[in-house]
């Protein structure tokens, strides 16, 4: 048996192994009040091109635009349009829509698999919006949000959600594990933290073609425990790689909160100084601190300013997954106690205090997003639902494993057909 | 699991207490239990393990009995995880490290295959890496191509390494157990899909539990089944099966309803290999099939295929042969079409009978 040496080490004080708590469990009274939320707008902005040690005490701080008022507020503010906002709207709303018919499909057993990024939408909506079009963005799963503010059909999602014939990448991939080349959105990954060093190497890429496109990235708090997230941070000082890494602090990575990727110590915005890269962290849940936010470490990537880590300070107000159950290991009292609101009931309000939007429209326009996601939903479902036969032919398990079909692949793909015709000698029964 | 077994592998003793049901994760919980109670320096540790007590329960319960300096959640590193394990042994710890999934062992590859296999090699024994790292693997529950791989045979080609790969309730604990005390580093593999029961290869028919089964009565105590061991499923005189985890169920099935008399043989263990099990087994029927779920290319049947080959070649009355799946990814719509069940099975029987 293992022991400390020499009994207790002689005089010197027995150690200690710290293993981190969160705050609350199941069934705790949640009060938030040590989180420090400073007011709207206090944040400094520092020029885009200044050098990235003046962005250090941001990492610290919180950059609000939104205040209790419904206002913006301070240098932060982006100033868009009411028709720029009112996408942002829109499109975050649909997102929610969006995720909770998937819910209910996979409840259903119309699918295997979903994930939701209740609370999140602002992060992946809002930044895309800061995004030239042609940006390059490697998201990790639960931007579903970038893909509808870039305009991916609704029907090719939910192709994609239930395996089916219409699914674009051949039923292949986990639910929600999309693609995009035509919308510069990269193959999702099921590792962790994969996308990083690759954002970086996209970014490098661009750079050396003298180029004008940047890459972001997205990922989670708990997976930049990854050694990938630090491969990535350490390419892009060395490089002043033109990417921009989304950080989306949502507090919990399945039951695991923050302080076990950490969070108990510092930032994770505060990455970037040992690094040595601009470092910004923001309101998650305030659609215009992110779009600020990203349209700034956009500006900067372009203008060959280098790469910029944001930390979006969130909550992931529902489970991780239809295969989690969050009330065994967290309090059910925190979503409603998080004091940083919810982003779109918050942009919401602020369009209605612009004048630019009221409760009627939208209720009107929930309405209509619930519809359009419901015809997506039927129309997705002729093509068929997950197990149920209307999947891509046989033959196209075995393409694509390389550019060409090798002698072996090709005898297996005889052997699938063969054993499909032994299972069925008069073809599949419908179901 | 017949008592005679039962009592010619592990003899029960006042710590290997009263049997009872146990489904594959209760069974793997009470091993962890047992030897968290037996030995101070079993230190589990993995993504999600701790309070919550892992995603697939593995771990329920324990963080709250012995401790959370004992039973902890990691920062989500593979690495860090097998790496720090490997820090933990040379202190003389025996951590018990779980990957969540068997998909996501790969970041951590370097710490077990330049560290961990090769630490007892390179020091001379002046420090070994008593690990046993968990971690379910296989398909067959819609997990897409990162919830569903079988890659032992990765691990299998590392000197250094053992691989260990249960069926039953019964066999996990023990085996666990074994591998928990084992002085050199386990990867002990746990087939995800006969978790909760065991699985004949139908996927479209009701789905079955453990209950009622001999191999599902699991002492609550201390026992052990050795590393190296195979186990015998079936006697039979038509061909030798060599099969491991899920595979072993659904071969069983597939001969039951072929009227098939094989003698089935789960390995247990892959690093060591029970040889001798092997050879005596297919010296006698003259006839081999190989099943395993992973990709083919490479995959451990290769191993199988080339050591029946060297020991058996004048006892062969037809070629090996080996199921497996194909050598693709993990497909999730196609999952079904990609799994080697009843039909890839019973057409490879029927070849290898025709010789
Ligand atoms: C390499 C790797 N390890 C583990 C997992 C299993 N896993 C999937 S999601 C997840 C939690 C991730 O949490 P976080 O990064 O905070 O993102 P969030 O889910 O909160 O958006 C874990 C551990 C994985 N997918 N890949």
């Amino acid at each position: 048996m293992a022991t400390a040496k020499d009994g207790k080490g002689g005089n010197r004080p027995p150690l200690e192994l710290h293993v981190p708590e969160p705050h609350y469990r199941p069934g705790d009274a949640v009060d938030f009040s040590h989180l420090s939320i400073p007011e709207p707008g206090a944040q400094p902005r520092p020029d885009e091109a200044c050098d990235a040690k003046e962005t250090h005490h941001l990492c610290d701080d919180l950059i609000r635009v939104l205040g209790d008022d419904d206002q913006a507020h301070g240098p932060w503010n982006p100033r868009l349009s009411p028709d720029t906002l009112r996408t942002m709207l829109r499109e975050m709303a649909l997102v929610r829509a969006f995720d909770m018919r998937m819910y209910r499909a996979q409840r259903q057993g119309k699918t295997s698999f979903y994930m939701k990024c209740t609370g999140e939408e602002a992060t992946s909506v809002c930044a895309t919006h800061a995004l030239a079009a042609d940006d390059m963005i490697f998201p990790s799963y639960r931007q579903q949000g970038c893909l509808i503010a870039r305009g991916y059909e609704l029907e090719e999602m939910i192709n994609q959600i239930y395996s089916n014939k219409g699914d674009k990448l051949k039923g292949r991939q986990l639910p929600i594990m999309y693609c995009s080349k035509r919308l510069n959105f990269f193959t999702i990954s099921g590792n962790l933290a994969t996308q990083l060093p690759q954002a970086t190497g996209f970014a490098m890429a661009s750079a050396s073609k003298g180029d004008s496109r940047i890459a972001a990235t997205w990922v989670g708090e708990g997976s930049t425990a990854e050694g990938d997230f630090h491969s990535a941070m350490t390419f892009a000082t060395v490089y002043n790689a033109p990417v921009i890494f989304n950080v989306i602090n949502n507090q919990w990575a399945i039951s695991s909160f923050s302080g076990f990727a950490g969070g108990e110590r510092a930032t994770f915005a505060a990455r970037a100084v040992g690094y040595g890269i601009a470092g910004l962290r923001v309101d998650g849940n305030d659609a215009l601190a992110v779009y600020a936010a990203e349209r700034w470490a956009a500006d900067r990537a372009r203008s060959n300013g280098g790469p910029t880590l944001i930390e979006h300070f969130t909550y992931r107000a529902e489970g991780h997954s239809t295969s989690d159950d969050p009330t065994a290991y967290r309090s059910a009292d925190e979503q409603d106690e998080w004091p940083l609101g919810d982003p779109v009931n918050r942009l919401k309000k602020h369009l209605i205090a612009l004048g630019e939007w009221d409760e009627d429209r939208q209720a009107e326009q929930d309405a209509e997003l619930d519809a359009m996601v419901k015809t997506a939903q039927k129309n997705a479902e002729k093509n068929g639902i997950l197990g149920h036969g209307l999947h891509h032919p046989f033959h196209t398990m075995f393409e694509d494993v390389y550019e060409e079909l090798p002698w072996n692949l090709k005898e297996q793909a005889e052997q699938a057909i063969r054993e499909r015709a032994i299972k069925w000698p008069e073809g599949r029964p419908k179901s | 699991m017949s008592t005679e077994t039962l009592s010619a592998e592990a003899p029960a003793t006042d710590e290997t207490g009263e049997a009872r049901h146990m489904n594959m994760i209760e069974a793997i919980n009470s091993a962890l239990d047992v030897m968290l109670t037996r030995d101070s320096d079993v230190t589990l540790l993995g993504e999600d393990i701790g309070y919550f007590g892992g995603v697939f329960r593995c771990t329920a319960g324990l963080q709250e009995k012995h401790g959370k300096t004992r039973v902890f959640d990691t920062p989500i590193s593979e690495c860090g995880i097998i790496g720090v394990a490997v820090g933990m042994g040379a202190y003389g710890l025996r951590p018990v490290p779980e990957i969540q999934f068997a998909d996501y062992i790969y970041p951590g590859l370097d710490q077990l295959i330049s560290e961990a296999a090769r630490l007892r090699y390179r020091s001379a024994a002046e420090f070994i890496a008593p690990m046993t790292v968990r971690s379910p693997f296989g398909g067959g529950i819609f997990g897409g191509q990162t919830h569903s791989q079988s890659p032992e045979s990765i691990f299998t080609h590392v000197c250094g390494l053992k691989t260990v790969i249960p069926a039953t309730p019964y066999d996990a604990k023990g085996l666990l157990i074994s591998c928990i005390e084992d002085n050199d580093p386990v990867i002990f593999f746990e087939p995800k899909r006969i978790y909760n029961g065991p699985f004949d290869g139908y996927y479209d028919r009701p789905a079955k539990n453990w209950k009622g089964r001999e191999d599902a009565q699991v002492p609550d105590g201390y026992y052990k089944i050795p590393l190296g061991k195979a186990r015998t499923v079936t006697e039979g005189d038509a061909m030798t099966i060599l099969a491991y985890g899920t595979m072993v169920h659904v071969a069983e099935s597939v001969c039951r309803e072929k009227g098939v008399a094989a003698e089935i043989l789960d390995l247990r263990t892959l690093v060591p290999l029970d040889i001798e099990a092997i050879e005596a087994s297919v010296k006698r029927t003259g006839r081999c099939l190989i099943v395993h779920e992973a990709t083919r290319t490479s995959g451990f049947g290769a191993e199988l295929s080339a050591l029946v080959t060297e020991r058996c070649f004048y006892h062969l009355e037809a070629p090996v042969e080996r199921v497996t799946g194909f050598d693709t990814p993990y497909p999730h719509s196609l999952e079904w079409a990609y799994f080697p069940g009843p039909v890839r099975i019973g057409e490879a029987i029927d070849k290898i009978l025709s010789e």
